[in-house]
């Protein structure tokens, strides 16, 4: 009611300033990013060199994947907390099935497979994950939240029960058995781009087309912005939810391969606390955690907001205790900014009452 | 006017003017409350009740203009301000917890407390039980409001208000989801709070209503004030005159294009309810091709589960149903629509829009399938499809691409009614199509209906207005408890048919209707 009454008195020539105030507040993503840019490379020299950027962008690649899965998740009104333990389990499958085969001990042997199979493999692990995640929710109607929070337990155990808690290591294969070449994901370049990027690239328009052009798309926003109405306009709403959480599942595999890849080994705790850093970018970019809202632009941005903030940290020195602090401030910041951009929104809506 | 003393108005609003960003929703609106009467305020959707209410009620604040309680010049400048110049609202949404009982509910943020801390539930209680008496209403304060009826928790929302001492009182569409029956109770308790000196500014787009239940009218049009009258001195086509301006005499008219082929088939259809029984006990009828088919009950007569079930929402339905000679009755929602099946929900904000999404992507969510190769969504004939329905039923709107929520009441329900016809239905079924929407909206809405029905289509709606429904529709189905109790052609259909037909099994009703019901029944037998 407080915002309401705020404006109260504005006169009709305000109209023009609201209308440039709604832009900046819709821009307010790519201006954060910008302003964040801006700062380091003033204050951190190196900050704009081409190897730093590539380093960055290396970086922010891996939650901008998770990040992806988020916002479709998000925007049918759920959440996803099992990603991150997808990014751990995912990366230990591929480890494993590079390092020790899949040991059959029933007919007394052990299978390598290709890299592509691994690949794959470990792709259906992730989805399979979302898939029980999805089940959970559209069948049995267990709140988003909790069915993903038992996910995220059941699958960062089953990544320590695959090495006992170890790492394994040195992934690059054996020529003999012909399973090399797994750093490439990585490590690995086309036309001077770090083959990560090119995924990035290639999931995000994917993604992007999917949430714009697709009937899908329109029934992932139709269910988050009111599930029964979608369901009497004739959308499959459990069919929605299942693809939002395999899609989820599919992108934290990604994430999880390119990271194996990028240390050449696989550790079973890593991704943990990546579902909350993914949800913070998707928030960050303007997904509404209420659903119906959120766009695969505004999250991968969001998600270089983020990255960015944190890499320009590390090279300005700044302590890693600040660098919590000040991110928490940026998320909160940029919730209280979509509130007030929501209310200013709905009193323009009011013209029509 | 000038017979009326200044000491007859309790509140006035003088010269208010409310501008919002765009828009003039109030332009210098001259306004009095008499005292213990009702005062009755019409005008079409967006004509600035809603905006003249809130600023009574302390939600908005006028950008120009004054009010005057008791003749002198106060500020009510937030609800509590409100609160305490003995001004409450009840909303026509309610505004109550379902998880909480009602004594919980009616002393709600301002509870009777011991030391401040300690609730005092029996003292809660004890003032709870009073305020029901008041209101004659034989409810328990320990129920949870989520078990009573609607009309049973319009009653608590009254008894919330006057627990304030409200002097007075502001109800908008209070009637618009209750039956005739709870109509009735309303009505008395406002007669009542008149005779207690509470004044009441009352809202309804049920004009019938108006005249029953005010004193004194105020039309507004369009954020101006155009007339204020006392209700004696005036009628319904003066009401409506004055409310839609020039465009005035639409009536409704209506013709049979009803054929004798038939378009749908219901069999024995049966829902069961839980704790046995049924919510839908054996129905068999059939729809031809052009006809328009009422649908007539009380709440809970089972109307709204009826369309459900035909929609495909309800999977332990038992029966038959044939859609153009096909059985279609194990299908999904989704099935039913691609058949020809569409449904046009009761509660549009619910139920039929999504409120995130723009017009386009709201009309085209039953029949984006449509519009779509493989995977991609062809853009320029969806665009094409959008603005050709927008202009077919006329709707209000600056552009596809704006948001929803940004229209009006009656636009809105064109863009459902649109969303509908572009998945090109055999069958409409309209779930209460004029609930809450002004009376030019309620003109477009039947003339879509019969055009839709001129073009074949066969219509089935329900509205619990009597006088909508004889005029309308060419056949009449009455349900009560699940059951059909009565079926009517449009030449034998008049009001006491249609509301003894709808008490049958209603014992209370039952008996003070088995009059009427009596020479009801006898005429139906003479004209058969």
């Amino acid at each position: 009611m407080n915002t309401i009454t705020a404006t109260e008195s504005a006169p009709v020539t305000k109209k023009q300033t609201i209308k440039i105030g709604m832009l900046l507040l819709k821009l307010r993503t790519f201006i954060a990013l910008f302003l964040v840019v801006v700062y380091f490379s003033i204050m951190a020299p190196n900050f704009l060199s081409m190897a730093n950027l590539v380093i960055m962008v290396k970086h922010v690649a891996i939650y901008a994947f998770l990040a992806i899965g988020m916002t479709f998740v998000i925007v049918t009104g759920g959440i996803d907390l099992s990603v991150g333990s997808i990014v751990g389990l995912a990366g230990m499958v591929a480890g494993g099935l590079i390092y020790k085969g899949l040991h059959l001990p029933i007919f007394g042997v052990t299978i390598y497979f290709h890299l592509p199979m691994v690949i794959i493999i470990t792709l259906f692990v992730g989805v399979l994950c979302g898939a029980c995640s999805g089940f959970l929710i559209a069948r049995f109607n267990v709140a988003p939240f909790i069915a993903t929070l038992g996910l995220l337990y059941i699958a960062r155990g089953a990544a320590l029960l695959l090495s006992d808690g170890k790492t394994f290591p040195n992934l690059v294969g054996s020529q003999e058995i012909g399973n090399t070449g797994f750093p490439w994901l990585g490590a690995g370049t086309i036309v001077d781009v770090p083959v990560s990027i090119w995924i990035l690239i290639l999931l995000g328009a994917a993604a992007a087309y999917i949430a714009a052009k697709t009937p899908l798309g329109r029934h992932i926003y139709s269910v988050g912005g009111n599930e029964r109405a979608a369901l009497l306009s004739g959308v499959r709403v459990n069919r929605v939810k299942m693809f939002v959480y395999m899609f989820s599942g599919f992108c934290s595999a990604i994430a999880g391969l390119i990271i194996a890849s990028q240390l050449v080994a696989s550790h079973p705790a890593s991704g943990e606390m990546f579902e909350l850093t993914a949800i913070a970018a998707a928030v960050l970019g303007g997904t509404s955690l209420a659903g119906g809202r959120g766009t695969i632009g505004g999250t991968i941005i969001g998600a270089f907001v983020i990255g960015v903030l944190g890499d320009g940290m590390v090279m300005m020195g700044v302590s890693s205790f600040w660098q919590m602090v000040i991110k928490g401030l940026v998320i909160v910041a940029a919730v209280v900014v979509d509130q007030f951009q929501r209310n200013l929104q709905s009193k323009a809506a009011l013209q029509e009452d | 006017m000038s017979e009326r003393t200044d000491n007859d108005v309790i509140l006035r609003a003088e010269q208010v003017t409310k501008i919002y960003p765009g828009t003039v929703a109030l332009n210098k609106v001259d306004f009095n409350v008499f005292r213990g009467t009702v005062n009755a305020l019409v005008g079409e959707n967006g004509a600035g009740k809603s905006t003249l209410t809130k600023i009574l009620a302390g939600v908005e604040a006028p950008t120009k203009g004054a009010l005057f309680l008791e003749g002198k010049k106060v500020r009510i400048r937030s609800f509590h301000d409100a609160v305490a110049h003995g001004i409450g609202m009840i909303h026509q949404e309610l505004n109550l917890f379902p998880n909480l009982n009602i004594a919980e509910n009616i002393f709600v943020a301002r509870e009777m407390t011991r030391g401040r801390i300690h609730i005092d539930h029996k003292a809660q209680m004890a003032k709870a039980q009073k305020l029901l008496d008041r209101l004659q209403a034989d409810i328990d304060p320990k129920a949870e409001v989520a078990n009573l009826r609607i009309g049973q928790q319009q009653i608590v929302e009254i008894a919330k208000a006057l627990a304030l001492d409200t002097r007075i009182l502001i109800m908008d569409e209070p009637t618009s989801a209750l039956s005739t029956a709870e109509v009735e109770v309303l009505f008395k308790v406002i007669s009542d709070l008149k005779r207690h000196g509470v004044s009441i500014i009352y809202i309804s787009h049920r004009l019938e209503e108006l005249l029953q239940i005010g004193d004194y009218i105020t039309v507004l049009r369009d954020g101006n004030l155009v007339q204020a009258a006392r209700i004696k001195d005036i009628d319904i086509p003066w009401i409506i005159s004055n409310m839609v301006g020039e465009a005035a005499d639409r009536k409704l008219a209506h013709t049979s294009q009803s054929t004798n082929e038939e378009v749908l088939r219901v069999e024995n259809l049966r829902l069961p309810r839980v704790g046995g029984g049924f919510t839908l006990d054996h129905l068999t009828f059939k729809l031809n091709k052009g006809e328009i088919l009422g649908v007539y009950g009380l709440m809970g007569a089972g109307r709204s589960e009826l369309f459900e079930c035909l929609m495909g929402l309800h999977t332990e339905a038992k029966g038959k149903v044939f859609l153009d000679g096909k059985d279609v009755t194990k299908g999904s929602v989704g099935d039913q629509i691609k058949m020809g099946m569409a449904l046009i929900p009761e509660d549009r904000q619910r139920e039929g829009l999504v409120q995130a999404l723009s017009v386009t992507h709201n009309m085209t969510l039953s029949s984006i399938w449509k519009f779509t190769k493989i995977f991609n969504i062809q853009g320029e004939k969806l665009k094409n499809a959008v603005l050709g329905m927008i202009r077919n039923l006329s709707i209000k709107v600056p552009s596809p691409q704006v948001l929803i929520s940004s229209l009006s009441g009656g636009n809105q329900q064109k863009v459902v009614i649109g969303k509908a016809l572009l998945t090109s239905p055999k069958v409409l079924l309209m779930d209460e199509p004029t609930r809450g929407i002004d009376v030019g909206a309620k003109a477009d809405v039947f003339e879509i209906m019969n055009n839709l029905a001129g073009r074949g289509i066969g219509v089935i709606f329900n509205t619990s207005e009597l006088k909508e429904i004889i005029a309308i529709s060419d056949r009449i189905i009455v349900m009560s408890k699940g059951k059909i109790t009565g079926e009517l052609n449009r030449e034998d259909a008049t009001e006491e048919h249609l509301v003894a037909a709808s008490a049958v099994g209603h014992k209370s009703v039952e008996h003070t209707l088995r009059q009427q019901r009596g020479s009801a029944e006898h005429e139906y037998d003479h004209s058969n």
